[in-house]
């Protein structure tokens, strides 16, 4: 069986990534999560201040420009994708060792596959 | 799990930050050893897969919903040191762009769910890697049991700061058990999320995965030395 490429695996968990934040996010479950539950439970959900950034265009993972909550929503978690792509794909580029492998304990796999995709 | 503004004082966030800007400068320097020109794209690609997973809240019990934290999934796939780095800019866009987790509270947010998940979740698959067979199916397993670990020891860690500066008085052993039963249910999510998505990037391009790389080493080194290694 021939291996995907790199390139074919970064796109496929770029596409997983996209779809999860941008389609499958309208589905997850809008209870509140375990530590506001807990903190409603144990009596200090009332000490929650107000976000300094709760005015935001995306606040809340919704898009206050867009009026169709499931889009609303989809854009919002798109370009939440997108952003922390290009921070830290940005910022991961600069800190790698350039032209050099990284740590490896022992030389690379002889079943390495090459790129097939250019 | 992302604490708001106000669960916790002024002093201990300011103390949570100190040490989240002190981890994340450790694992700026870290991440080097980690990432080459063949692995760095993948940290990118990891970060905004944690964040995507983060909007899925799924169903734990009556009335509460948990969400993947993602420190144990980026540690075994990119490294430690480069989870750290992801989950926090995960953490500082939330915050930012979506107020999702108090601004005073991000180095909270960072040192709990970003540098405990990692160091947890990292040390833990590295402890079950010593232990079980080495096989490159043994990763996303090992992963998984990480990432549910990783779960509750971020609760107990939050137990822990709000006993040194929560603003509401509170019986501590009530908010342990409390903290403690929700999360080990989110921590089986967790788990569950870990192993499928380890497990699918292991069943394509097993050389991607960091926690792999020496089981992998290891597989090369045995084949090489067959001959002499089944005398011995």
């Amino acid at each position: 069986m021939r291996r995907p490429g790199t390139r074919t695996v970064l796109l496929g968990v770029l596409v997983v990534s996209l779809l999860l934040a941008g389609v499958v996010s309208f589905y997850a479950a809008s209870a509140p999560d375990g530590l506001t539950k807990v903190s409603q439970d144990q009596g200090f959900a009332d000490t929650e201040t107000d976000h300094a950034a709760g005015d935001g265009p995306f606040a809340g993972y919704g898009s206050s420009f867009i009026s169709d909550e499931r889009l609303s929503g989809g854009v919002a978690g798109v370009v939440g994708v997108l952003v922390v792509l290009a921070l830290a794909g940005g910022l991961t580029l600069l800190v790698r060792r350039r032209g050099e492998p990284a740590d490896q304990p022992v030389d690379q796999p002889a079943d390495e596959p090459v790129d097939q995709d250019r | 799990m992302h604490v708001p503004d106000g669960f916790l004082d002024a002093p201990t966030s300011v103390g949570t930050g100190v040490v989240a800007a002190a981890a994340v400068g450790l694992a700026l320097r870290g991440a080097r050893r980690e990432l080459d020109d063949r692995t760095a794209p993948l940290a990118g690609l990891v970060a905004a897969f944690v964040f995507a997973t983060q909007m899925l809240n799924f169903p734990v019990a009556a009335g509460t919903t948990g969400h993947l934290m993602g420190g144990a999934i980026a540690a075994v796939l990119v490294g430690p040191w480069t989870g750290v780095l992801c989950t926090s800019v995960v953490f500082v866009v939330q915050a930012l762009l979506f107020a999702d987790g108090g601004i005073t509270a991000l180095g909270t947010n960072i040192v709990l769910m970003g540098v405990v998940t990692c160091a947890v979740g990292w040390g833990v698959f590295r402890l079950l890697q010593a232990v079980l067979p080495k096989r490159v199916s043994m990763v996303p397993l090992a992963a998984g049991i990480g990432a549910f670990v990783s779960v509750p020891a971020a609760a107990l860690v939050f137990v822990g700061l709000y006993a040194v500066g929560g603003v509401a008085p509170l019986p501590l052993d009530n908010l342990t058990t409390a903290m403690l039963g929700v999360h080990l249910l989110i921590g089986v999510g967790e788990g569950v999320i870990t192993f499928l998505a380890v497990g699918s990037i292991i069943a394509v391009r097993p050389d991607l995965v960091h926690g792999a790389r020496r089981v992998l080493a290891q597989r090369t080194l045995e084949v090489r030395t067959s001959p002499t290694a089944s005398a011995a």
